[in-house]
């Protein structure tokens, strides 16, 4: 279907279930139960959730096929932001025009940056994006303040009056798809379960399933191969009549608008957009994202994505109170002990975790949480049939999957 | 007219000439083998005609065309296919697709954005592709990681990747470079092998007597960066400056 | 001439955190061939040094004073740190006062088994896996030391000040004949002791048969593994060396800059910058850079040149790395081969 065969058709079609049934899926605890406070069915992090599962998505397009580690990937995630927010301050509140803004935008800074980055390769290449990046940061909060903001950044205002919008004076304006607001929402009641469903969120989620379903043609694709074999051996690719640098240079794009489309469906679902977007942190969190949930294969980088973000967001809302509650059969002096053990790891401590979580995957798992998916399956399998077949390419030890299966 | 005129090529790296006036000429269709002690050039030599070195004198042309100055992907686009020391394969990838590779390379240039394209759905390149690993005898091993290949296999896979190309020279550099000799006989037994199936032209750089006469049509001796003969395997055979410049020292 | 020298001045305190972190960064690099994204952290954990040493000797017990009152007409209680009982209060004020000097002694031994600890436990099975695989993990690795400061220490920077006598600025334009440079003496003290630093790695580098052992292994570690000698144990004492001197670059710069614990990441990517301008795996090009673009930073933050290019101070070393790492893809000391591929 699509273009796609069987595995990759199923593959696909799960994620767009998952996608679009998320609000009941993330929601499984009823509302006022204790264990409400690990619901992730509302629309803001749902959001997150696809808006950084795209961002993540054409990340892995750069690193997992082509193995060039960029350090500045939030700069066109920022540059992309600001490019949509301009459009829908000056020209229209309609979010589409905007979304295509900042890709366009994205994707023109990125084939400067990559023109320049890939001459070099390994480390080098590594620390020229993180420059880029840090340089664009600095200047979006100094000097470029009549274009971004400075340090507050850009909000729609009650005095922007964007020319396709009959706005009433002093309103501020609201993102919205053909007259359908991006803050709109229906709920749902069924029994103790409240179920939100936002016009934002699927949007996000059908650009997100559209950027899925691209980066699975891409790795499929002859291109796609021709970048797995870019981070193999580039000496036999030159060797085979292939210029690698083009080759690099349109992936390295290609991620960078997928960064471009992150940012702008960002400032279409909240219609702001601060420097702090470009900081290389920002840019170390899509790494993150993509090694925790595989490097080089289709799904992990989603994973990754919503892993972390339900991290950040559910972790750190964790407290004290809530670990009592846990362990509250305990006897106490054991009760306190172990609360005070988890306590620098949850709260305010979430960045810890997900320090200690990366460190172990990268040194453990360098494949992520989807090799250990099959890892984990394969001992399943292993226990029932004692021989794995000859021939068969799922049985050879490789170092890092390409591909996910 | 040889496919390959090499006229003049000098390189001098410092104090040091490496190659003084090398001519050769490759004629099509030939195995022609470039023969001399360590030291005596061979490898500058190489570099010169892949476009890794620019010599200081003298050109360089393949099928009327200089090869000074371009790029190795550019070289191949001209017809060059290029056998390495170790082989060098596309390990992380499948047998299969190590040979889809050149295949794309020979048909769609130095690049090409096929991005929404499906391999698969290249039913010429694929039957190509399949065709060649039946001839090299690992069809049954199409599916494998290239990494997880025997050294012999890896050799074979190499060689399968440079001929898919159908090239109008193919340039081995040591082949059997580091080979026990069972290995080293099955790698001339592999070169017999594609050189009876088809019209190929090889040039061979390399400095084991046994593999140079079991393959070669024509030899050059170089030594000390200056060709010293060029001739039949018989006649280099009993050739005195030979035996004394390389044969005597050596064997 | 004033301002130049000023500027000069000015830009030699950062140039010297510059110097020290790219210093041991080439060293880890070049000894061990790892680039340690965690080496930011340890210049960070040095400034805490100082502010763990500091709160050590002020530690206190309550004592009721007698002569004095609250405003209830109580003895008021006052806090009476331990070192006032030992050494008599003007002695044990003078102690707490120089804690920042005397943590250099307290740094030494604790980032050496830093050093120690992170090599043995962490980077020594990353020499043989990808670079990628080696800035990840040291990546997180850095995450992980700085938000277990953060727990401890929280999230403000803490303020830790430099002994009396060298807080307060000199005329230093009287020294040398001209008017008006007026420099805190701490920047001085602190680039007198970078300069130390710098002598002594170079010194030991160059005359002790260690040094030598290790740049031969730096320059080909094959042949030098060959002849028999154990270099892997010497490169461990090469991390503890380079871990010491990011620490003592961090405890020195507590008084400038008040130690926080994202204070390593922020000198870690623009030492990242200096190493590569400086030249991949050349220590001399690492110091050279770090004091290089401190200087140009400096100048680059005047007000006539950012009159003219705003915001140039902001993002002038980027442009100097991005400009040499083009024209000079060794950087302007590197070796050749380090890291092309």
């Amino acid at each position: 279907m699509l273009g796609l065969n069987s595995k990759d058709t199923s593959l696909l079609l799960v994620v767009a279930a998952l996608t679009m049934l998320a609000p009941f899926i993330l929601n499984p605890f009823p509302e006022g139960s204790e264990l409400a406070q690990f619901n992730a069915g509302y629309p803001d992090l749902m959001q997150r959730f696809v808006i950084f599962g795209i961002f993540a998505i054409g990340f892995n397009i750069l690193f997992g096929l082509t193995g060039y580690l960029s350090f500045g990937h939030a700069a066109f995630l920022g540059v992309g932001s600001y490019g949509a927010i301009w459009m829908m301050k000056l020209v229209t509140l309609n979010v589409i025009p905007a979304i295509i803004m900042a890709v366009i935008f994205a994707g023109l800074f990125a084939v400067v940056v990559g023109y320049i980055s890939l001459r070099r390769s390994g480390i080098y290449f590594s620390i020229l994006t993180l420059a880029f990046a840090q340089m664009s940061y600095a200047l979006a909060y100094s000097v470029l303040t009549p274009i971004t903001g400075g340090e507050t950044g850009l909000q729609l205002k009650s005095t922007d009056n964007p020319i396709f919008n009959n706005l009433a004076e002093g309103e501020i304006g609201r993102a919205s798809l053909f007259g359908m607001d991006m803050r709109t929402s229906f709920e749902l009641e069924a029994g103790a379960w409240l179920f939100t469903f936002n016009v934002g969120y699927y949007i996000a989620a059908v650009f997100m399933l559209l950027a899925f379903y691209m980066s699975i043609r891409i790795f499929r694709s002859p291109f796609g191969m021709m970048l797995r074999a870019v981070k193999s051996n580039q000496n036999r690719l030159s060797y085979t009549g292939l210029n690698a640098k083009p080759y690099t240079l349109a992936a390295f794009v290609i991620s960078g608008m997928y960064a471009g489309l992150a940012g702008g469906l960002l400032v279409a679902m909240d219609t702001q957009v601060g420097p702090e977007r470009m900081f290389w942190t920002a840019s170390g969190e899509v790494v993150l994202m993509t090694i925790l949930g595989g490097a080089g294969t289709l799904i992990g980088p989603v994973l990754g994505a919503g892993m972390i973000k339900y991290m950040e967001n559910i972790i750190s809302k964790i407290n004290d109170n809530i670990l009592h509650q846990w362990f509250a059969w305990m006897p106490d002096g054991l009760e306190d002990f172990t609360v005070f053990l988890i306590h620098p790891f949850i709260g305010k401590g979430w960045h810890l975790t997900l320090g200690i979580v990366f460190m172990l995957v990268v040194i453990f798992l360098p494949g992520g949480l989807v090799e250990g998916g099959q890892r984990i399956g394969r001992m399943l399998k292993g226990r029932k049939k004692t021989s794995g077949g000859d021939g068969d390419p799922e049985h050879h030890p490789k170092p890092a999957p390409h591909v996910a299966e | 007219m040889g496919i390959l005129e090499v006229k003049g090529v000098g390189k001098r790296f410092g104090g040091l000439q490496a190659l003084g006036d090398v001519n050769l000429s490759v004629q099509e269709n030939t195995v022609h083998a470039i023969i001399g002690p360590n030291g005596a050039g061979k490898s500058t030599l190489l570099n010169c005609l892949i476009g890794k070195l620019i010599p200081d004198t003298g050109s360089v042309m393949f099928d009327g065309q200089s090869v000074l100055g371009r790029k190795p992907h550019e070289i191949n686009q001209m017809g060059i296919s290029r056998v390495f020391q170790t082989p060098e394969i596309f390990g992380d990838l499948t047998v299969f697709e190590n040979v889809m590779i050149p295949c794309f390379a020979k048909r769609d240039g130095a690049f090409r954005l096929h991005a929404f394209e499906s391999v698969p759905k290249e039913k010429d390149l694929v039957q190509q592709a399949e065709e060649m690993l039946t001839e090299m005898n690992m069809i049954d091993k199409r599916h494998m990681h290239a990494a997880a290949l025997s050294r012999g296999d890896k050799r074979r896979l190499e060689m399968a990747m440079c001929l898919v190309q159908q090239p109008k020279l193919l340039l081995l550099d040591e082949p059997t470079a580091g080979m026990a000799r069972a290995d080293t006989n099955n790698t001339i037994d592999l070169l017999k092998e594609i050189k009876e199936k088809r019209d190929i032209t090889m040039a061979i750089i390399e400095h084991d007597m046994h593999v140079v006469f079991s393959l070669a049509e024509r030899i050059t001796v170089l030594a000390q960066g200056t060709p010293l003969v060029e001739d039949t395997p018989d006649n280099i055979k009993g050739h005195p400056k030979v035996q004394e410049a390389y044969l005597g020292q050596a064997h | 001439m004033e301002a130049i020298i000023l500027q000069i001045l000015n830009g030699l305190d950062k140039g010297s955190a510059y110097a020290l972190i790219a210093l041991g960064l080439t060293l880890i690099f070049g000894t061990l061939g790892v680039v340690n994204f965690a080496h930011g952290a340890l210049f960070m954990i040095g400034a805490f040094c100082a502010v763990i040493l500091q709160r050590l000797l002020s530690l206190s017990h309550q004592v009721v004073d007698e002569t004095r009152t609250d405003f209830l007409g109580n003895p008021l209680k006052v806090d009476v740190p331990y070192v006032y009982d030992w050494f008599g209060e003007a002695a044990g004020q003078a102690i707490i006062n120089w804690s920042v000097p005397l943590a250099i002694v307290f740094s030494i031994p604790v980032m050496v088994a830093a050093g120690f600890a992170m090599e043995r436990g962490l980077i020594k099975y990353f020499y043989k896996r990808p670079h990628a695989d080696q800035i990840l993990v040291t990546f997180g690795l850095a995450i992980v030391l700085q938000e277990i400061i953060k727990y401890f220490f929280g999230a403000n920077p803490i303020p830790t000040p430099a002994p009396p006598a060298f807080t307060g600025s000199f005329d230093f334009g009287a020294l040398i004949g001209l008017e008006n440079i007026i420099y805190p003496y701490w920047r001085l003290v602190y680039f007198l002791f970078s300069m130390a630093i710098i002598t002594a790695v170079f010194g030991f580098l160059q005359f002790t048969t260690f040094g030598m052992v290790v740049r031969a292994g730096m320059a080909d570690r094959e042949t030098v593994g060959l002849l028999g000698i154990n270099i892997d144990k010497r490169f461990t004492i090469m991390f503890g060396l380079a871990a010491a001197v990011a620490g003592l670059a961090g405890v020195m710069y507590a008084p400038i800059n008040s130690p926080n614990y994202h204070m390593g990441m922020d000198f870690l990517v623009l030492s990242f910058v200096v190493v590569v301008v400086g030249g991949m795996g050349s220590l001399p090009g690492a110091v050279l850079a770090g004091f290089l673009l401190g200087i140009l930073e400096s100048f680059a933050s005047l007000p006539q040149v950012i009159d003219i290019i705003p915001g140039i101070n902001q993002i002038i070393i980027y442009l100097v790395a991005i400009v040499i790492l083009l024209t000079r893809p060794r950087g302007l000391m590197g070796r050749k081969g380090v890291m092309e591929e």
